[in-house]
């Protein structure tokens, strides 16, 4: 029955095509001295993912197995793990597209274990704080302006908003050579991010990132070596935002990059008439 | 390895030195690096062997002859393997990571394209330059000046 109900969720077929081994790390710091290797068979249906495996296990096999995951759609980035050696989101990642009859699923890289696959991402979430990502004003004060808008053309838009899709997943870390070898180094998430805001037309903030994203463990420190933007599950393409904030640096240090024009705060709009029909907003919920 | 680095998960140098299941780019960095603490090496040895004429002629002498010898001539080559490939390689580096042929920031739409493909073609075209330096390099080596 329980088998059945856990098929179902996969959302695809009921026929199982093949039997998968997955062959999870298990590792818990405060009570085992080494990691070690469980094997469990899951019945693999047409369009099951990893993570829909890692709940047949949880139901069926073995419910102390550790994981982390929320949206189970590639948007929360919370179900990263090493996946036959390749960094990859679990709930994005369909077994027989992995074409093996062995699964290896071992925790993300490059951060520590709290315990089976769940990896301990709060060095990435301070290294992205690190560099400020969110805009910096010095001439008007955002907190007093929580409903102002800022005017941006299209072109301005578009010159960051492919590094705005990062979810935060932590697989470029994990793939990245130099992240693993030298922990203080800020990492492709974190450097992409702090691009990201140096280039909105909004920002005014590049000179309190500097230090950090520029830094003798910043963006010099990349050496292109390409797997962040290749792992990458939502095509952010974390080392274009590096080399491109390398240029900027580059530029900049002969004293050649043009002046920042800050993008003005848009007045609140009065003329413009409501369209017949239009609801009323709901009733704000918080003050 | 002690439990601490268990827990840690830190790839350290084997993440460094294994290209693993990525792409190309990714070995060519493991072999950048490799390349560069050769040069290295060969720069350091180049000095130390040069210097030695300070200590008079006759020392000069013997240390060449104990040069002249197929492996020094061999290693010499490697050298410059290692030298063609780091040349090259870091022209393509110095390029792209001024941000030259990885076109500009687009939309994510799926199936993803990436700046490290866009520039492939690039690393491919300075691989068959560096192909082309070790062939004639080779030849010299070889049959211009063959090893005695
Ligand atoms: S850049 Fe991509 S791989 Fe890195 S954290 Fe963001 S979404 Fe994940
Ligand atoms: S569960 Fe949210 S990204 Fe996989």
């Amino acid at each position: 029955m329980i088998e059945t109900r856990s098929r179902k969720q996969s959302g695809g077929s009921e026929e199982v095509i093949k039997t998968v081994q997955f062959s999870v790390l298990r590792y818990d710091p405060k009570t085992l001295p080494a990691p070690r290797v469980d094997s469990f068979n899951v019945p693999v249906t047409k369009g099951l993912t990893v993570l829909d495996g890692l709940h047949y296990i949880k139901e069926n096999l073995d419910s102390s197995l550790a994981w982390r995951y929320s949206c189970r759609m590639g948007v929360c980035g919370s179900c990263g793990m090493f996946i036959n050696s390749y960094p990859r989101l679990a709930c994005n990642t369909q077994v027989l597209e992995l074409k093996t009859d062995t699964v290896h699923l071992k925790p993300l890289p490059n951060f520590d274990i709290i315990k089976d696959l769940v990896p301990d991402l709060s060095v990435l979430f301070e290294k992205h704080r690190s560099v400020r990502p969110f805009i910096v004003r010095r001439d008007v004060s955002i907190d007093e302006l929580p409903s102002g808008e800022f005017f941006q053309s299209v072109e301005e838009l578009e010159r960051y908003l492919q590094f705005t899709y990062c979810i935060k997943c932590g697989l470029c870390m994990a793939a990245c050579p130099t992240v693993a070898t030298d922990r203080r180094y800020l990492g492709p998430q974190p450097l992409t991010q702090a691009y990201r805001y140096d280039i909105d037309s909004r920002d005014d903030g590049s000179d309190e990132r500097k230090e950090e994203a520029l830094g003798s463990h910043g963006a010099f420190r990349c050496h292109f070596a390409g797997a962040c933007s290749e792992v990458c599950p939502k095509g952010v393409d974390p080392a274009l935002g590096i080399q491109l904030s390398k240029r900027r640096a580059f530029v900049a240090s002969l004293g050649l990059l043009p002046k920042k024009r800050l993008a003005a705060v848009a007045p609140p709009v009065t003329s413009a008439k409501r369209r017949e029909g239009t609801p009323d907003a709901p009733e704000r919920t918080v003050r | 390895m002690p439990e601490s680095g268990f827990r840690r998960n830190q790839l350290g140098l084997v993440g460094w030195l294994s290209g693993g299941r990525y792409g190309i780019e990714r070995y060519a960095f493991t072999l950048h690096r490799l390349t560069g603490l050769a040069i290295l090496a060969y720069f350091l040895l180049h000095i130390l062997v040069g210097s030695s004429r300070m200590l008079g002629e006759e020392t000069w002498n013997s240390v060449m002859e104990r040069l002249d010898s197929p492996v020094f001539r061999y290693g010499e080559f490697l050298v410059y393997l290692a030298f063609a490939f780091h040349a090259l390689n870091g022209l393509r580096l110095a390029l792209t990571e001024l941000g030259f042929f990885l076109g500009a920031p687009r939309q994510p739409v799926f199936p993803y394209t990436s700046s490290v493909r866009r520039q492939r073609p690039l690393f491919v075209l300075v691989m068959i330059v560096a192909a082309v330096v070790v062939v004639l390099g080779g030849y010299d080596f070889f049959f211009a000046h063959p090893v005695k």
